[in-house]
């Protein structure tokens, strides 16, 4: 995994976003087993308590499970992806909206703008 | 109980005050970085909890005892220079701290050498400045210590090097321990820290987490520093 950690947010919550983004795009796949927390954190050059408290906050949301025997694995439950997914993915449209509108383009322009670029998406 | 604790700790040279009524406790389990400018007085807080120095008023604990024979184990202590003997060997240096600390992993010192492209045959007077920091640092993170004081341990190194250092620091400190590093450096060691202190003239101007200070100011620590301690 690539893990660019940016100075102007915390790390904790950076970590969090990282790995949902693996566990989402399936680089973590369902009920897989996952690296250490010392492994990951020398990966990442973060702190291991710091990647420690992510794992808490991922536990906590039930994206990833501690196993007595065998360590951390991401959870079984698709549909609790999925829902990670999607909220995601209503970010990133906000996000769009947003730049857009700082632009100066107003909505019908816009989805313009993005069908059009959907379809040349397609043909590459 | 906090492995390193300051009561009212206070240091003078001549009569101007390097350390003024300082209070603070660092727990075990973490990275604190301890960051001031110039003459602020990180240098002088280390070596008092190094017992080279003898506090004017109050004190200064690691693990509830003075600074002694018996805190000395317990702690690895990287100074600001380096003070070996330059005919000494890198090897003859391992020699010298597996006498000296019971603590000292010989086999994790050999390695991280290998790692650096450190001969251990080489004479200290043959190596470059960096690669003398580097036989320092080596030495000192390989000993199995509850309490590690780095004063400025990635000044005189190279970016690559900064990152192998920093990366030797995570991964090879014990959960268990407290780590202190004082440096300037601040943008490359950030990431790595649980907490942040920030000594001016003698005082404690902060002492937070850093992602709470980054939650709170929505910046890097780099960028609260250099606006707390603005040259005007």
């Amino acid at each position: 995994m690539r893990w660019n950690i940016r100075s102007d947010a915390p790390v904790y919550s950076q970590l969090v976003e990282h790995i949902k983004l693996a566990i989402v795009s399936g680089e973590f796949p369902l009920g897989s087993r996952l690296p250490s927390v010392r492994e990951l954190a020398a990966e990442a050059g973060v702190n291991p308590n710091t990647m420690q408290r992510a794992f808490a906050e991922l536990e906590r949301e039930g994206l990833v499970l501690t196993q007595r025997t065998a360590g951390r694995t991401v959870t079984e439950d698709a549909s609790r992806i999925e829902a990670v997914k999607r909220r995601l993915a209503s970010a990133a449209i906000q996000t769009f909206w947003v730049s857009m509108r700082l632009l100066g383009f107003d909505q019908s322009e816009a989805l313009q703008m993005l069908s059009a670029s959907g379809k040349k998406e397609k043909e590459d | 109980m906090a492995i390193l604790e300051c009561r009212q700790l206070t240091k003078r040279y001549s009569s101007q005050p390097a350390l003024d009524h300082i209070d603070l406790a660092v727990q075990p389990g973490g990275i604190v970085g301890l960051l001031g400018p110039n003459g602020s007085g990180k240098t002088t807080l280390l070596k008092l909890a190094n017992g080279l120095l003898q506090p004017d008023s109050g004190e200064i604990l690691i693990d509830g005892k003075k600074p002694s024979k018996e805190t000395k184990s317990i702690v690895s202590y990287l100074p600001e220079r380096t003070y070996f003997a330059d005919w000494m060997r890198a090897d003859q240096l391992l020699d010298l701290f597996q006498d000296f600390y019971a603590d000292f992993d010989r086999q994790r010192a050999e390695e991280m050498l290998q790692h650096m492209n450190i001969q251990p045959k080489m004479r200290i007077k043959e190596m470059s400045k960096g690669m003398r920091e580097k036989v320092q640092l080596i030495l000192v993170m390989s000993r199995r210590a509850k309490l590690y004081l780095l004063d400025e341990p990635i000044g005189g190194v190279d970016p690559a090097t900064r990152d192998y250092i920093l990366h030797t620091i995570i991964s090879n400190y014990d959960p268990e321990a407290a780590v202190i590093i004082s440096t300037h450096l601040i943008s490359d060691v950030e990431n790595v820290l649980d907490d942040v202190v920030f000594l001016n003239y003698g005082h404690i101007a902060l002492h937070k987490s850093v992602d709470e200070l980054r939650a709170e100011e929505g910046k890097s620590v780099d960028a609260v520093f250099r606006e707390v301690f603005r040259c005007s």
